[in-house]
């Protein structure tokens, strides 16, 4: 029998930057096949050109044996791929027989709807999954949960052939994911294919027969997940060696580390909701401790109720022995500072100048009356311009027209401004030049040495396993193991990563 | 607010246009006045024009910190309305006629006090319960009216009281009190934005609200900020209207305020998605509007083309706005 759908070779790029070079991927009928790869490695984007949202620049794709060639994700949903995105695309505020049966409602008298055949109809799509709901409420006023099954249930019942679920499972809990694996086991029994994209590595295991791993634009292995272990798919999403890795071992956990200062930040069992479900740490003065963990383990989230953006539902945090902020202007004013992720999204304000940008979060100790004192302003902003080698042609200049690593650095200042103790950096070198992280990192470890303190969160394991003292090593919304500094490789981190897997597996 | 001139200089008109396409409108139109509107250069034409700009540019200025924040206030007219409706109640009731000095002040003061209020309710409904601008003025914008209509037993309240017809007749130097009084407060408010944290956290949430969040900055109470500035400074325009006609009419005072506002606000250079308060651009926006009126006016041009006039320059200026996007 030959597979359900094969693309093979398929090449894409955007304004000449490669994004799929050679990706190749094939599902074979009633087989939930598992595609995973780090942040950029070109898995949405072959998602993307299996179901018509991008026009692939080479290569083939056979599905059904015909060779597809679908321009629409309307298409390719009339040829039988559906696509569960991780944000739903269904209609909250209508009633789940109306998300189920939208577009293809039954007719009476070839206008008007059929209410009583649609909500039968519904109920008995549903019944095949054993959810047993009211389908007249307004679909938002279920769980995330049902409302995802309630989306499989449509693709279901279109007659979906391959249904593609992008990361299902990153917002439910536990029970939650229980249902939906039930789901899905159903959906393989019927003969249907599921394309199962996560970065949860215990939950390929668990519910996938294959798994196809890509990095960087390539396809570079496909394995039963039968005969492979939670090391050799991390060691290929990340192109390492895995006998090296296994090699080195966690022999040396208690490593000396650099002398410790008093500690000024402690948070225990700490937990926000299911991304961040217990979480512990302690910060000393003098100490940058790292967050590792593959994405989407609770990295952000756990900077996030650190800096008391999100509020706790379970343990405490303590800030030089008081209780911590609940708002990001307490925490501000308790000597807390927070690099974002996102700098587009959270950080910059585009439209407002290189000087306005940088004083945002020193505003208050700026101003006296309600009226900002310029002159210091002014002063201050060129101090940091100056230390931090900001290249601008002046400092009212839009930070917008700065380049990615210039912005960064103001980013930087804006919060070394405020004479922080304690700096939360999430992904404090990304998107910027190899120039310009080199600066930054260096900026990092002065301000260490001046005896603050930094949590430091990076995808990119050579920067935490260079710069940090420690590393606390998060997996699921979970703080799982702590390594020390000196003693830790790569190497190390990532047989920690994928060893944790198996300990909470 | 910051745009210094690093740009060269080049004489090119599309860029003319983009960076001063209200000055350059506002030349056109005191061109071709100058040449066709009989009795233009007249200082009776300048007087009539400043005394009927003043409000519009009061609650211009107002609509333009909102817009500022990303939100928008469709109640000013109603809010203009309401403060209308309640000055001559005051200064005609017994305790007015009884104290004149304390009646004038306390129908200066209570109906600014009620339009302020009006400002609190919407930036709660805005800043703490989350609702679209445009849905959470939407209540006052219906109900306002509706309240000062009530309170007067929908009757047009007339009155003959020279220290409050002030407000809306009283010259100083020649030139009509409310001109003054606008430009007053555009001064201010150019200090204020300009000047100080609360209008640095005005720009700032307009930019990026969550930055802003981030940063430390009171979203919440610079929103409600900026409602009560705008409510109280349409409420003073209620009064100038009411001291101007020597009446109250709650049904028309401040009618369709809302949009010219919002035009000015826009053909000065505000951008809806906030970010930008330019304050005098708002009173460049209020003057052309307002000169448009006029001139089709002076021409023999009929009050319903005029209506048309201005939706052409509304449609102008978000062109020229969207174009100095790219």
């Amino acid at each position: 029998m030959s597979a359900l759908l094969e693309m093979t070779a398929i090449q894409k790029a955007f304004n000449g930057v490669s994004a799929l070079s050679d990706a190749s991927i094939a599902i074979e009928r009633g087989e939930v096949h598992a595609l995973i790869g780090q942040n950029g490695a070109g898995k949405s984007t072959l998602i993307k050109v299996l179901t018509g949202v991008y026009r692939r620049d080479g290569g083939t794709i056979l599905f059904n044996r015909a060779e597809s060639i679908l321009t629409s994700p309307r298409e390719a949903q009339a040829a039988g791929i559906a696509t569960i995105y991780q944000e739903l695309n269904l209609v909250p505020l209508r009633s789940v027989t109306e998300n189920v049966i939208l577009g293809y409602e039954p007719k009476r008298l070839g206008t008007f709807i059929n209410w009583r055949e649609a909500h039968r109809r519904t109920r008995e799509i549903l019944m095949r999954f054993g959810i047993d709901i009211d389908v007249k409420l307004p679909l938002g006023s279920y769980s995330t949960a049902i409302q995802q099954l309630v989306a499989i249930a449509r693709a279901v019942s279109l007659d979906a052939r391959l249904v593609i679920m992008d990361e299902p499972t990153s917002s439910l809990d536990a029970s939650e994911v229980k249902v939906l694996f039930g789901v899905v086991r159903g959906l393989r029994e019927a003969g249907v294919s599921v394309l199962y994209v996560s970065h949860f590595l215990d939950e390929l295991f668990e519910i996938c027969d294959r798994v196809t791993t890509m990095r960087d634009g390539k396809t570079v292995g496909c394995v039963r997940l039968a005969d492979t272990t939670k090391l050799d798919l991390i060691a290929g999403m990340l192109g390492r060696n895995p006998s090296e890795i296994a090699q080195a071992g966690m022999t040396e956990f208690g490593g000396g580390t650099a002398k410790q200062g008093e500690v000024l930040l402690t948070a225990d069992d700490i937990a926000t909701g299911p991304r961040l479900s217990k979480f512990d740490m302690k910060l000393h003065r003098g100490e940058i401790v790292g967050l590792g963990g593959l994405l989407g383990a609770g990295r952000t989230e756990a900077a996030r109720a650190l800096f008391g953006v999100d509020a706790l539902t379970r343990g405490t945090i303590t800030l030089k022995g008081e209780a911590a902020p609940k708002r990001p202007a307490d925490a501000i004013r308790a000597g807390l500072g927070f690099l974002t992720e996102d700098r587009k999204a959270e950080g910059i304000i585009p439209g407002m100048s290189v000087r306005e940008n940088l004083t945002l979060a020193l505003l208050p100790k700026l101003t006296r009356n309600g009226q900002i004192d310029r002159a210091r302003e002014r002063q201050l902003v060129q101090k940091y311009i100056d230390a931090l080698g900001i290249k601008t042609a002046d400092m009212e200049q839009p930070i917008r027209e700065l380049s990615g690593g210039n912005q960064q650095k103001v980013l930087l200042a804006r919060w070394l401004a405020i004479e922080p103790d304690i700096l939360i950096l999430d992904e404090p070198t990304r998107g910027v030049d190899v120039g310009a992280k080199r600066e930054i990192q260096a900026i990092i470890r002065d301000f260490v040495d001046r005896g603050f303190g930094v949590v430091l969160i990076s995808s990119e394991f050579e920067e935490l396993v260079e710069g940090a003292d420690r590393i606390v090593v998060l997996n699921q919304g979970r703080s799982i193991a702590e390594l020390k500094n000196p003693g830790i490789t790569e190497d190390k981190l990532v047989q920690a990563l994928a060893h944790t897997d198996e300990v909470t597996a | 607010m910051s745009q210094s001139n690093q740009t060269h200089a080049s004489l090119k008109i599309g860029p003319l246009l983009r960076d001063h396409g209200g000055v350059v409108a506002l030349i056109i139109i005191l061109a071709f006045n100058i040449l066709f509107t009989p009795n233009f250069l007249q200082l009776q034409t300048l007087f009539v024009n400043i005394s009927q700009v003043a409000t519009i540019a009061i609650v211009a200025m107002g609509m333009t910190l909102v817009i500022a924040t990303g939100g928008i206030d469709l109640s000013v007219g109603a809010v203009m309305a309401l403060a209308g409706a309640l000055a001559p109640l005051i200064f005609q009731s017994q305790f007015g006629v009884d104290y004149p000095a304390l009646g004038i002040a306390a129908a200066i003061v209570v109906p600014l006090l009620a339009a302020a209020a009006c400002g609190l309710f919407n930036g709660l409904m805005v800043a703490v319960l989350n609702v679209q601008p445009i849905i959470a003025t939407l209540i006052l914008f219906i109900s306002g009216r509706g309240i000062a209509q009530v309170l007067t037993n929908g009757n047009l309240q007339t009155f003959n009281n020279k220290s409050f017809s002030y407000l809306g007749t009283g010259q100083i130097l020649g030139l009509p009190f409310q001109g003054w009084l606008a430009l007053a407060i555009a001064v201010v408010l150019f200090l204020v934005i300009t000047h100080t944290i609360f209008g640095r956290y005005v720009l700032a949430i307009g930019g990026n609200e969550r930055a802003a969040r981030l940063s430390g900055g009171p979203v919440a109470q610079v929103k409600i900020g900026v409602y009560m500035i705008c409510a109280g400074l349409s409420g003073i325009a209620g009064l100038i209207v009411v001291a101007i006609n020597s009446a109250s009419d709650a049904a028309r005072n401040g009618n369709l305020m809302e949009l010219d506002a919002i035009a000015a606000a826009v053909v000065g250079g505000a951008l809806l998605q906030g970010g930008r308060a330019p304050i005098f651009g708002a009173i460049l926006g209020a003057v052309i509007i307002q000169l448009v009126k006029y001139t089709l006016l002076a021409n023999g041009v009929e009050d319903e083309v005029a209506l048309i006039a201005k939706a052409g320059i509304i449609l102008a200026a978000v062109y020229v706005q969207q174009a100095r996007k790219e």
